[in-house]
């Protein structure tokens, strides 16, 4: 093989990795029931302090990710508090992680949507990339050992609550 | 006494506008040409061209600034400050992002050397003798190449 040949053959290889590369490195974390769960420290809204989901280890936590600009997360506040309420004596919580936001505007929907359940804010995307998340809002019910034992990518509702959720905290599924 | 506190009076009254429009803030930028620069990163797109939801909320959190007398800069530092280095246009200097810097850098170092050795080579091949075609200096054919030469130049003479 001349040295033309070869320099050419070099460059295409190059392109296909610095492809590759970028395939790979771009592409989406991909989570399922039982991986652990991705967490990360993060500041508590409103603040001061931080927190992060392995503050609740031993308990059932429902991660919900959410935006103030979302519409459907609108909706699903009131039913996330009422499910809180509901089993917050039950060793469960729920923790809302508030991503793609600006912090005036996610304290804003926070005063017109109270929540007894504590709220963390993660600055731009890296959480929903962490949770493999496509938009917002998304779900994942963690057990007491820190591992996803539900994954729903949308907006729960009090029948999916009861008929989804409730079984596996109770230990019937 | 009482025309002293008109005066007064009447002289706040005045000085009241001129003491408000010192204060307001004098624009240092636009908020088109920040919204050319700037993503939506929920969409992927210059917030300039995007219609979201979230691309609204980032353009009035903009707009404010703008109207605050943020510079271009500080406005672009507090945008990464809420949404993180993906609502920079620019691609992050590290990680694959990095290419976006490197692979211009290199493909144009590529074209400097081949151009360089193409240059040598038409340089070489010009120079007398130097190449298959010879040049202006050529030697003449000598001996048998000179006479096999001649042969053939009689044959075609008319």
């Amino acid at each position: 093989m001349g040295t033309r040949s070869f320099l050419a053959v070099l460059a295409v290889l190059a392109v296909i990795g610095l492809l590759a590369f970028g395939l790979l490195n771009k592409g989406a974390t991909k989570i399922a029931v039982g991986d652990p769960v991705p967490d990360k420290t993060l500041p508590k809204l409103p603040g001061p302090g931080s927190g992060s989901i392995a503050d609740y280890r031993g308990e059932w936590v429902l991660v919900n990710l959410w935006a103030s600009w979302c519409e459907p997360c609108r909706e699903e506040a009131p039913v996330l508090e009422d499910f809180y309420r509901r089993n917050r004596d039950r060793d469960t919580t729920v923790l809302g992680i508030d991503v793609q936001d600006n912090e005036d505007d996610a304290l804003a929907f926070l005063n017109e949507h109270p929540s007894g359940y504590p709220q963390l804010r993660s600055v731009g995307n890296e959480r929903s990339k962490a949770f493999g998340s496509t938009g917002v809002p998304e779900n994942f019910l963690v057990d007491p050992r820190g591992r996803l034992a539900l994954v729903w990518r949308g907006p729960v509702d009090d029948r999916f609550l009861a008929e989804e959720v409730e079984p596996l905290i109770e230990g019937k599924q | 006494m009482r025309r002293a506190v008109l005066a007064l009076a009447l002289s706040l009254l005045l000085a009241a506008p001129a003491a408000g429009s010192a204060v307001q803030p004098v624009p240092k930028t636009t908020v088109n040409e920040v919204e050319g620069e700037v993503m939506c990163p929920v969409c992927g797109t210059l917030l300039e061209l995007a219609d979201s939801p979230q691309a609204r909320r980032e353009k009035v959190f903009v707009a404010k600034l703008v109207a605050a007398g943020k510079s271009k800069s500080e406005v672009k530092d507090a945008l990464v400050a809420q949404y993180g280095e993906e609502v920079l246009a620019t691609p992050e200097a590290s990680g694959f992002d990095l290419s976006a810097y490197l692979v211009p850098i290199l493909a144009i170092l590529v074209a400097a050397v081949a151009l360089a050795y193409s240059v040598v080579r038409w340089r070489r091949n010009s120079e007398p003798g130097g190449g298959p075609t010879g040049g202006a200096g050529a030697q003449p054919p000598r001996g048998e190449d000179a006479e096999r030469l001649e042969a053939d130049l009689s044959r075609y003479d008319l």
